[in-house]
């Protein structure tokens, strides 16, 4: 079992029509035993851009504290809140500068651009940037979660049909995983603001 | 092998661990005291490799005390466990790493309420109701999720602690002898002995 698998984690993001989605499981845990079900992987970077952080947690704490602090540095220096392409890139960045010694975390970005237009977006763990369209997805139940988001995802979804879909396929997903579930957390970020929900998930 | 668990109720926290100290299959000792007082209101337990548990913890203790004396003000728990997850996830990237599973159990004067933190050797660091470390969690995590609930009293706790001796004494090969327990709440901390609980 690589390191990445060793916390268990699911991460999906999926882009709808003139709003994105973010969702993520709640698990912590040592390869099979549970430790948290609280736990927080998905993070607000501006008001519209949330990054999610799959795999080792502790790395998942270490750059966020890190992702934070730079984006104070650029809101100081640009007087302007970052975009979420131009975050993305910064994210790439920060993990290759570890290339030969990596950050266990495979980064989903999502967020609405200045033109409210969607854009989600991951990386592995050497900041190798994957653009889509649809949907992106990491963690441990990844396999499951592309075979639900395949199935379940169609274009230009609203908000609430967005936010039944994103839900529907993060949930199926880990309930097929060991290492993901108990619970979880969607958000859905619109032009006119975010909407957070806590999911019920089956406990085991 | 050291046993290492914690549960925190509203306005206290019941840190646990073992008092022995093996080396290979010689005890060495069977009185030592794994916690370390960061601060009056704030308990951290230790556990893991023989020399990186005292060295860790006696630099963070050591920094703790300082920045309460060079600021005149305590850390608050959270504040201690981020700082303590800082220094831990820096010395993992380090040519130094420190092999040590913390509890930092604290009670936050500002807020009126009890903090727990379970921080790993990786330092991955969760805020949790009840926590273990080691070979103990693959036995006291089963029974605290069964009997605890987040309105537990100090008397409960008491109580579900004993269940967990009594579960490590019939499902776990290694005897523990002797635990030091103690009690975190807004009087600050206390020990208490085996047979008060």
């Amino acid at each position: 079992m690589s390191i990445m698998q060793y916390n268990g984690s699911a991460i999906v993001a999926m882009a709808g029509k003139g709003c994105v989605a973010i969702a993520a499981d709640k698990r912590l845990g040592q390869r099979a035993l549970t430790v948290d079900t609280e736990f927080q992987k998905v993070f607000p970077i501006t008001d519209r851009t949330y990054i999610g952080l799959p795999g080792l947690a502790t790395d998942v704490k270490t750059l966020y504290d890190r992702f934070r602090m730079r984006v104070n540095l650029y809101k100081h220096n640009e007087e302007r809140t970052i975009e979420p392409k131009t975050f993305s890139h910064l994210v790439s960045h920060m993990l290759y500068e570890r290339r030969f010694g990596p950050y266990f975390v495979e980064p989903v970005v999502a967020g609405l651009d200045k033109n409210d237009e969607p854009y989600i977006c991951g990386m592995d763990l050497i900041g190798c940037i994957n653009f889509a369209k649809d949907f992106i997805v990491g963690g441990t139940a990844s396999d499951n979660l592309y075979g639900m988001c395949e199935s379940l995802w169609e274009p230009e979804l609203g908000p609430e049909d967005l936010f039944e879909t994103i839900s529907q396929a993060l949930l199926n997903a880990v309930d097929r995983d060991a290492l993901s579930g108990w619970g979880a957390v969607v958000h859905i970020i619109t032009p006119e603001g975010v909407i957070t929900r806590d999911l019920k998930g089956r406990m085991d | 092998m050291d046993a290492q668990f914690a549960i925190s109720g509203r306005d206290f926290v019941i840190s646990v661990t073992d008092k022995g100290v093996a080396r290979s299959i010689v005890k060495m000792k069977h009185n030592e005291d794994k916690t370390w007082q960061l601060s009056s209101h704030t308990l951290m337990s230790v556990s893991g490799e023989a020399g990186d548990t005292a060295n860790f913890s006696e630099y963070i203790q050591g920094n703790v005390r300082l920045y309460s004396m060079r600021n005149s003000q305590d850390l608050s728990p959270s504040e201690l466990a981020n700082f303590i997850r800082g220094e831990l996830a820096a010395a993992l990237r380090s040519r130094s790493p420190s092999q040590v599973n913390l509890l930092v159990a604290g009670y936050d004067k500002g807020k009126d309420e009890a903090a727990l933190y379970w921080i790993d050797y990786l330092s991955a660091m969760a805020k949790v109701p009840f926590a273990a470390h080691g070979y103990c969690g693959y036995f006291l995590y089963s029974v605290m999720d069964r009997e605890y609930t987040p309105e537990i009293t100090l008397e409960e706790a008491k109580a579900l602690i004993k269940k967990c001796f009594e579960v490590l004494k019939t499902r776990f090969i290694v005897d523990f002898a002797n635990y030091t327990i103690k009690v975190v709440d807004r009087n600050g901390t206390h020990e208490i002995r085996q047979d008060e609980l």
